[in-house]
C-alpha cells in the first residue's frame, strides 16, 4: 500500500496540453498575426521610396519624354522645348571610358587575387584597400582626378570624368570578379591541368568562361552605379550646352544636368530635369535588370 | 630474398614485367613539406595492361599515381625523389615540361569533373588544346564510343556536361581523357563516387580500354582489382619511425597477389583482416 502511494507522488503533475483546434483569439495566435503583419508592413515600407520616386518621375517627367527631349540641345533661359541629347551622349561616353579602363584592370587584378597568388602580402593588402575603396566618398574621387588630370591638362574633360568614374568602378569590378573566379570548383581546374593545360590556358579556357556570368553581373552593376554618379563629374567633366566634339573638353552628363536645371527658376528647365531623371533611372534600371538576366544564365544543369 | 635499405627499411622484391613497359616508375621518396608520404616504390606500368594499386587508406597509392603525370607539382610543398622513365625520358628531369607530360599521360579523377561546357566541347577540349587539325567531330564520336557513352548522349551533344548522371559524367571524363589518344591513362579511384551499376559499366570499359591504352588504376575495392587489373601492386603503411609512410609491399600478377601472396601483410590485407 505504502509503496504505491509513494510512486504516485513521484509522478509529475499531468501536463495540460492545449487543444489541437485553432483558436483565433488565443494569445499565441494574436501574437503571430500581429508580428506577421508587422514584417509585411516593414517589407512594403522598404520598397516605398523606390516605388514613389519612380511614380513621381513618371507623373512629372513622363509628359515631356519624346524624341525631342532625348536628342535636342538644352534650352537657354526663356526658350521653350529643347532637350538633353548631349547629356545622354556625355554620360554614355564617360561610362564607356570608365568601363574601358576599369574592366580590364579589375579582371586582371581579380585574377591575381583569386588564382595567381591569393595569400601573398600584395593580395591581402590590395583586397583590403579595394574593400575600403568601395565605401569611398565619390566626391573625393572627383577631387583626386581634378588634382591629377584637370589641373595638369588645364581643362575639364570627358577623359577626366571617365577616369573619376573608373576609380569608383574599379573596386566593385575587382571584388565581384574575384568572387566569381573563386567559385570555379577546384576539380574543374584539376581536370584542365590533367589534360595538359598551361596555367594561362586553364585561366582562359576554364576559369574565365566558367566565371563569366558572375563577372558580367559585377561589371554591369558597377556600370549602373557609375551612370548615376554626379559628385565626381562636378569636378572633372563640368557641363556643356553643346554636343561634344572631342573628349578633351567640358562634357555634359545627365546627373549634372538634373542638378543644374532643377535649381533654375524656369518651368521648362524644371520639367526637363524631371524627364532627365526619368531617363537616368530607366538607364540604371535597365543595367540592373540586365545584370540579373546575365547572372541567371549560368551553364548549369 | 627481400632487400633492405641502408636504414634497415623493408624494400619489396622487384617485379619482373613480362611485356614492354610504358612508364617505369621508381619512387625513392615523396615528401609533402617535412612529411615523408611515400618511399621505395618501384612500379612498372606495362603496355596494354591494367595495373591496379591497392592498399589501406593513407598508403600513398593516389600520391604515386598523381606523381606519374606530375599533377602533384600543383601542390606547393610536394617534393619528388627518384625517377619515372617514359620513352627514354625521365619525366622529372629539369628539361621536361610538366604540361606536355600531362598531354601524353591522361588522368581520370575520383569525382567526375566535366567542364561547364556542352558534352561535345568537353570531349573536343583536349583536341583544340593541342591544335588538332583533322576531323574533330570524328575524333569526338570515336572517343565517346570508346568510352561507352555514345548511345546515352548522341542526341544531346549540345547539352551541358553537368546535366548527366554521375556515372555518365565519369564516362564523359574518360572520353575527354582518351580523345587525345594518350599513351597512359591514370585512374584515381574512378568508381568510388558511383553506384554499383555505373561502377560495373566503368569496369567493363577499363577492360576494353586496355586494348588501346595502358591503364594505371588506384582502387579501394579489392574485388575491383581482381575483376579489372592484370597486375596488382600492394602498398602498405610504415608507421615504425613515427611517420605514416607508404611503400610497396608486393607487386605481381593479380592472380598471384590474391591467391598466393608472398608477404604476410599482403595475405592479411587480401583476406580482409585490415583495411
Amino acid at each position: 500500500m505504502n509503496q504505491t502511494n509513494e510512486q504516485v507522488q513521484v509522478l509529475p503533475p499531468r501536463l495540460e496540453l492545449p487543444g489541437l483546434e485553432k483558436n483565433v483569439f488565443e494569445l499565441r495566435a494574436l501574437k503571430n498575426f500581429f508580428l506577421t503583419g508587422l514584417v509585411w508592413g516593414l517589407a512594403i515600407l522598404a520598397s516605398v521610396p523606390l516605388i514613389s520616386v519612380i511614380y513621381m518621375l513618371i507623373v512629372e517627367g513622363g509628359s515631356r519624354l519624346d524624341l525631342e527631349a532625348v536628342t535636342a540641345l538644352p534650352p537657354a533661359g526663356f526658350e521653350t522645348g529643347g532637350g538633353f541629347g548631349n547629356a545622354i551622349l556625355g554620360t554614355l561616353t564617360m561610362v564607356g571610358i570608365a568601363s574601358a579602363l576599369s574592366i580590364p584592370i579589375g579582371i586582371m587584378a581579380a585574377l591575381y587575387l583569386s588564382i595567381l597568388n591569393p595569400n601573398s602580402k600584395i593580395a591581402t593588402t590590395s583586397r583590403f584597400l579595394a574593400k575600403v575603396l568601395t565605401g569611398f566618398p565619390s566626391i573625393l574621387a572627383g577631387v583626386f582626378v581634378y588634382a591629377v588630370i584637370v589641373i595638369t591638362t588645364g581643362t575639364y574633360s570627358a577623359w577626366a570624368g571617365g577616369v573619376a568614374l573608373a576609380v569608383l568602378m574599379l573596386p566593385t569590378v575587382t571584388l565581384a570578379a574575384e568572387e566569381a573566379m573563386k567559385q570555379v570548383p577546384q576539380k574543374m581546374k584539376d581536370a584542365a591541368f590533367g589534360m595538359g593545360c598551361t596555367r594561362t590556358q586553364v585561366i582562359f579556357k576554364v576559369v574565365l568562361p566558367t566565371a563569366l556570368p558572375g563577372i558580367m553581373t559585377g561589371v554591369i552593376l558597377a556600370v549602373a552605379g557609375a551612370a548615376g554618379e554626379s559628385a565626381p563629374l562636378l569636378f572633372t567633366a563640368l557641363f556643356s550646352n553643346y554636343y561634344m566634339s572631342e573628349l578633351a573638353e567640358p562634357t555634359a552628363s545627365l546627373s549634372i544636368l538634373i542638378y543644374n536645371f532643377s535649381g533654375m527658376p524656369f518651368e521648362n528647365q524644371i520639367e526637363l530635369a524631371w524627364t532627365a531623371s526619368l531617363v537616368l533611372v530607366m538607364l540604371v534600371l535597365f543595367f540592373n535588370i540586365m545584370a540579373r538576366v546575365v547572372g541567371r544564365t549560368k551553364f548549369r544543369e | 630474398m627481400n632487400m633492405q635499405s641502408e636504414m634497415g627499411e623493408f624494400i619489396a622484391k622487384k617485379y619482373e614485367p613480362k611485356g614492354p613497359v610504358v612508364l617505369d616508375c621508381h619512387v625513392k621518396n615523396i615528401y609533402y613539406g617535412d612529411f615523408r608520404a611515400v618511399r621505395d616504390t618501384t612500379i612498372p606500368i606495362e603496355k596494354n595492361k591494367v595495373t591496379g594499386f591497392i592498399g589501406p587508406s593513407g598508403c600513398g597509392k593516389s600520391t604515386v599515381l598523381r606523381s606519374m603525370n606530375r599533377m602533384n607539382d600543383l601542390i606547393e610543398s610536394f617534393r619528388f625523389e627518384g625517377h619515372i622513365q617514359y620513352h627514354n625520358h625521365d619525366i622529372y628531369s629539369k628539361k621536361v615540361d610538366a604540361v606536355i607530360v600531362r598531354r601524353y599521360i591522361g588522368m581520370v579523377f575520383q569525382l567526375p569533373n566535366p567542364f561547364s561546357m556542352s558534352i561535345y566541347d568537353n570531349v573536343a577540349f583536349g583536341l583544340r588544346l593541342n591544335g588538332f587539325k583533322g576531323d574533330e567531330e570524328e575524333m569526338v564520336v570515336k572517343a565517346l564510343k570508346r568510352a561507352a557513352i555514345w548511345n546515352d548522349v548522341k542526341d544531346k551533344l549540345k547539352n551541358s556536361g553537368l546535366s548527366l548522371s554521375g556515372g555518365q559524367q565519369q564516362r564523359l571524363c574518360i572520353a575527354r581523357a582518351i580523345a587525345t589518344e594518350p599513351d597512359v591513362l591514370l585512374m584515381d579511384e574512378p568508381c568510388s563516387a558511383l553506384d554499383p551499376i555505373a561502377t560495373r559499366q566503368i569496369e567493363e570499359l577499363m577492360v576494353e580500354l586496355k586494348q588501346h591504352y595502358s591503364v594505371a588504376l588506384v582502387t579501394h575495392n579489392m574485388q575491383q582489382a581482381t575483376r579489372v587489373a592484370d597486375v596488382t601492386a600492394f602498398l602498405g603503411v610504415d608507421i615504425s619511425n613515427g611517420g605514416r609512410t607508404g611503400y610497396l609491399v608486393e607487386m605481381d600478377d593479380t592472380k598471384k597477389i590474391f591467391e598466393d601472396p608472398q608477404q604476410l601483410l599482403t595475405k592479411q590485407y587480401v583476406r580482409g583482416e585490415f583495411s
